[in-house]
């Protein structure tokens, strides 16, 4: 048939043959898949919040000052992370009262952490000298605690219960009585809850 | 009662969204022309109800009912009754609804062409049309609802927003309205978003049809392409449009000096243009040759998953950017829809995949397939690299748990080299033949603009020893220049020869009789333009930052700024105003009077910077106000950026513009009637009647 | 009597080297202008903002920035230094230009990888196309056993073609 006929259209079989091979196809749809993949979870990045519950993530901080703390060290202690800037004006609405309580509180064991995001030095030491903070404050080196921790901005208050797990986030300035009726509940647990 | 309106016409958009896709889908499948029928009437009558939605909201913002949680976010008694318009897409819920109202205008114009010689296509175009449209409108209607109130509740002091009353609720209404973002307060505000969604919105007419013809197997013939060319380029028109007047904008009024920041939302809008721009050339290498249908109907489907996906990362944030809207829920809703698109379009293609194969053959890799052929692989390796660095940063948070940034400097090195191929190509193209092209006609053809730009690029050289790169750039630009021009010049003589006209009326009829060819041509004169103005903007900009005392003058160039002071007051839209008076000289002559200003919106707390700007062709001096001492405005601290060739790319844009109009303007004969089929080959009757 | 002057001379020109020295050490005494912090901060995002330049970010927090790298250059210290300094507090995001070692190498890798496939991908399509050409029997015999064109189609061609010239 095809020999009868001066063939006007080129041989099937020349164009058969497939392009890219068969690895085209599944490859494509892989590479597809990966893609969706990748989106969703960029997807629930983005709408997890910060972390509220389980352990709390460890790390070392060290203070202007030059002191050091480690958070699972502070095991069997209520502990608040304050996450602040200098150049932060909600953070200013709240530092007086955070130091307020951090002195009343530090009797009782309670420990006040202060993280310091993404901030310049002269900055920070000027804001501390402000509210005159005499709890640890140290700078955030390469953001790996807010990354652990997952914040948004600044400020945000996480609760450590004396059993290190998370207790909770305060995102925004604290206003009394937020902290105190927060500290008042974490320090009634039981350690070995 | 007004929103309650507005919403009730989305419900029914929304229902016949739905109706018309089932009715579409089932109709074509089951043979039922009358069900296909009723679906395309549903599909017409989305448009009206949609109107109705938007005039609402419009009536409402205008009308400043804060009792809308949508008209409180994004409306404010401070704004003028411009302003307050064009807040109809200045917040996440009202420019979804504004989306779907401008997808529906163009469904409905699908819905009133001649059907006639795709008949058998109407069934699934409708299908795969409203399925977008119903999940645009679904989600406006249930997750992101522009007319959904606020509500107080007086036991928990809360103030929550819903489209119904929720236990407890009593109606409330703000006092005053947030106002719209202050950035967005600008003129350029009624041009950008519009032209942009028009862009966008308009690929889901030539996807449709695309998918529809993959569905009922007639992907192999090209009536499809026919039918959306026209589409394409009126979609492409608009999205280009969107881009330059997003630059303009993001010039005015971020301060930054530049237009083009390769943000992620910018680079969204990128991707979809550059695949339709090469779609709009190779569609010609189909026409001519029969050749390429796979690779045109990836081209079109990639295109419209590139809209949607640059749609997705801009609403969801999931690309971190300047752009981004508010966080929503949209989020696994729109992730959803995508994924079913792009995963529903891959397996129809792969299915179809051996009707699509056509007459492949080359004659000489130098021929005008040939280059168009590299034109293309350039065009998808420029989308890949845009691509790659938008979403790269995403992939290595995953990877390694570090956050990067792709920069300017990424794109900047892996595109350009890319674009400057383009450029080359776009220059000689137009001398290189069908099937074969002979070296030396080649060579004859182009040794005057050769030879010309050389001289051009020798000239620039000895003038700006100091940038060898910008020498290179300015002789690719002048060479494609003289080419474009060479083309013009071609066709004036053969006609001046042939016909006999003087030179102007030859021209005139020239571009008249060829306006696709010529029209392009002109197209791609204003990219040229716009080329220059990225030449100028990488290579010769300059800056300097400087505080000055009254009186003191900061210099730049052979420009001086001098101070002269500085001003307090209160400004319209609740904005505290200050501005500098300064005096700009070019060496001893005063050539303008500068009042670059700082404007901070009190009530959201943000200032933006409005720049002073001195333009003439050969570059913008372009004033900030950076900085200035609270008492006394005894000094002041300006930024000053030079910036050349800057006015060709506004310039270029413009004349692109004209060039798709003189393209895309039908003539008396329109396209389905223009067949060229010339192909002895193929056996079928050429098309008299049909398509 | 006559070494005094020659004392006096060295004295002098000592003197003016110990000056010329101290202040060539400082770099003049502008540095570092608000072009050289620009210059500096040009390369580096703001950590805060999306996708923001530094030299052009407007809030308190990039202002302080800015002063701290005017302070670091002040000291003395090298553009480079700068850069890591910021690298180290406030991560890799904070670059503008993606690094080239690790993983991040790959965002320049895989646009080169795609670049050559591509255009082995073109070379290869092409080829083929050329080969189904030659192996097609010649182009004349098929054009002259084509059924000829009917009449009125013909006219058709010959006016659009007058048309289109």
């Amino acid at each position: 048939m095809a020999d009868s006929i001066p063939s006007a259209t080129p041989r099937p079989e020349a164009m058969d043959r497939p392009v890219l091979g068969t690895l085209a196809r599944p490859l494509a749809y892989v590479l597809m898949l990966g893609l969706l993949g990748l989106l969703a979870w960029g997807l629930a990045q983005v709408n997890a919040g910060p972390h509220q519950a389980g352990l709390a993530p460890d790390f070392t901080l060290t203070g202007y000052d030059g002191r050091t703390v480690t958070l699972s060290e502070l095991r069997g202690q209520v502990v608040v992370v304050n996450f602040w800037a200098s150049w932060c004006p909600p953070c200013r609405e709240e530092a007086a009262y955070l130091e307020r309580t951090w002195r009343r509180y530090q009797a009782q064991g309670v420990v006040f952490l202060g993280v310091d995001w993404v901030d310049t030095q002269k900055e920070a030491l000027a804001y501390i000298d402000e509210f005159d903070i005499t709890y640890l404050n140290g700078p955030d080196i390469g953001t790996r605690i807010a990354q652990a921790y997952r914040i948004r901005g600044v400020p945000e208050t996480f609760f450590v219960a004396k059993n290190g797990e998370l207790r909770g986030v305060h995102i925004g300035p604290l206003s009394p009585p937020q902290l105190d009726d927060k500290i008042e509940g974490l320090l009634a647990e039981d350690p070995d809850a | 009662m007004l929103a309650e309106i507005g919403w009730f016409a989305l419900v029914m958009a929304f229902g016949l969204s739905v109706y018309a896709t089932l009715g579409g889908a089932w109709g074509g499948a089951r043979g039922r022309p009358a069900l296909v029928a009723s679906a395309r009437n549903a599909c017409l009558l989305v448009f009206p109800f949609l109107t109705i939605s938007v005039g609402a909201l419009v009536y409402s913002l205008l009308r400043l009912d804060f009792s809308l949680a949508y008209v409180a976010d994004v409306s404010s008694r401070a704004m003028s009754n411009f302003l307050r318009v064009t807040a109809l897409w200045g917040g996440q819920q009202g420019s979804l609804l504004f989306w779907a109202w401008l997808m529906s205008a163009y469904l409905a114009a699908v819905m009133l062409r001649r059907w006639d010689g795709d008949r058998d296509q109407l069934p699934y175009v409708i299908a795969v049309a409203t399925l977008t449209m119903a999940f645009f409108v679904g989600v406006v209607l249930f997750i992101s609802n522009p007319f959904a109130r606020l509500w107080h509740n007086p036991m928990t002091q809360e103030i929550v927003s819903a489209v119904f009353r929720p236990a407890g609720g009593m109606p409330y209404a703000a006092q005053d309205g947030g106002g719209l973002n202050p950035l967005l307060r600008h003129f350029g505000m009624i041009g950008h978003p519009p032209t942009t969604y028009l862009g966008f919105t308009g690929f889901v007419v030539p996807y449709a049809f695309g998918i529809a013809a993959l569905l009922t197997g007639k992907a192999g013939d090209d009536a499809w392409i026919r039918s959306t060319r026209r589409w394409t380029l009126f979609a492409w028109a608009f999205l280009s449009l969107g881009l330059i007047l997003g630059g303009r904008w993001a010039y005015d009024v971020l301060g930054w000096g530049g237009f083009w920041g390769w943000d992620p939302v910018e680079n969204a809008m990128l991707m979809p243009w550059l695949t339709a721009t090469a779609f709009l050339h190779s569609v010609m290498i189909q026409e001519r040759r029969g050749m390429l249908k796979i690779w045109n109907l990836i081209l079109i489907v990639l295109t419209y998953a590139l809209a949607l996906f640059g749609t997705f990362i801009t609403r969801t944030g999931v690309v971190g950017s300047v752009h981004a809207f508010a966080r929503s829920a949209l989020g696994p809703a729109f992730f959803v829809f995508i994924g079913v698109t792009f995963l529903g379009s891959m397996g129809v293609l792969f299915r179809r995949w051996k009707d699509l194969r056509g007459e492949h053959e080359l004659e000489s890799a130098v021929s005008r397939e040939g280059v168009f052929l590299l034109q293309n692989l350039l065009f998808l390796a420029i989308t890949f690299a845009v691509f790659w660095g938008t979403v790269f940063p995403l992939l290595s948070e995953l990877a390694t748990g570090t956050k990067i940034t792709v920069g300017p400097p990424y794109f900047k090195q892996v595109t350009g080299p890319l674009f400057a191929g383009l450029l080359f190509l776009m220059g000689f193209a137009p001398l290189i033949a069908w099937r074969k092209q002979g070296l030396r006609t080649l060579g004859k053809a182009a040794v005057v603009p050769v030879l010309g730009s050389l001289a051009v690029a020798a000239i620039w050289g000895w003038a700006h020893r100091m940038h060898p790169a910008s020498i290179f750039a300015l002789w690719m630009v002048s060479l494609v220049l003289l080419l474009v021009l060479y083309e013009f010049w071609k066709g004036i003589q053969a006609r001046v020869r042939s016909h006999g006209e003087p030179p102007w009326t030859a021209a005139l009829r020239l571009v008249g009789r060829n306006r696709r060819r010529y029209g392009g041509y002109v197209v791609h004169l204003g990219v040229l333009m716009i080329a220059l103005g990225f030449v100028g903007d990488t290579y010769f900009k300059q800056e300097t930052q400087g505080t000055l005392a009254a009186g003191e003058r900061l210099t730049i160039g052979e420009y001086s700024l001098e101070f002269q002071d500085l001003q307090s007051y209160p400004g319209s839209d609740g904005r505290e105003i200050v501005e500098a008076s300064a005096r700009l000289y070019r060496g001893d002559k005063q050539v303008a009077d500068l009042h670059p200003r700082r404007d901070f919106f009190v009530v959201q707390e943000q200032p933006v910077t409005v720049p002073a700007v001195y333009s003439t062709f050969e570059q913008d001096v372009y004033v900030l106000l950076v900085g200035w001492e609270p008492i006394g405005f005894q000094s002041t601290t300006f930024k000053i950026y030079l910036n050349p060739l800057i006015n060709w790319a506004w310039l270029g844009g413009g004349v692109l513009i004209v060039g798709v109009l003189i393209a895309g303007w039908p003539t008396r004969a329109t396209a389905s009637e223009l067949t060229y089929q010339l192909r002895p080959r193929l056996a079928r009757t050429p098309a008299v009647g049909g398509g | 009597m006559d070494r005094k002057p020659l004392l006096v001379a060295a004295w002098l020109l000592a003197a003016v080297l110990i000056v010329a020295a101290a202040s060539a050490q400082e770099g003049g005494e502008d540095y570092p202008t608000d072009d050289d912090v620009n210059r500096v901060a040009k390369n580096l995002y703001c950590p805060v903002c999306p996708n923001t330049p530094l030299d052009v970010c407007e809030t308190k927090a990039c202002e302080d920035w800015r002063a701290q790298i005017r302070d670091q250059l002040a000291a003395g210290w090298t553009e480079e230094r700068v850069i890591a300094y910021f690298v180290e507090q406030y991560g890799e995001r904070v670059l503008a230009e993606p690094r080239r070692k690790g993983f991040t190498s790959l965002v320049w890798i895989l646009p080169l990888i795609a670049i050559s496939l591509g255009l082995t991908g073109l070379g290869r399509v092409m080829r083929d196309w050329r080969r189904t050409r030659r192996s097609d029997k010649a182009p004349d015999e098929t054009l002259k056993s084509s059924p000829a064109l009917p009449p009125d189609v013909l006219d058709r061609i010959e006016r659009e073609l007058k048309e289109i010239s």
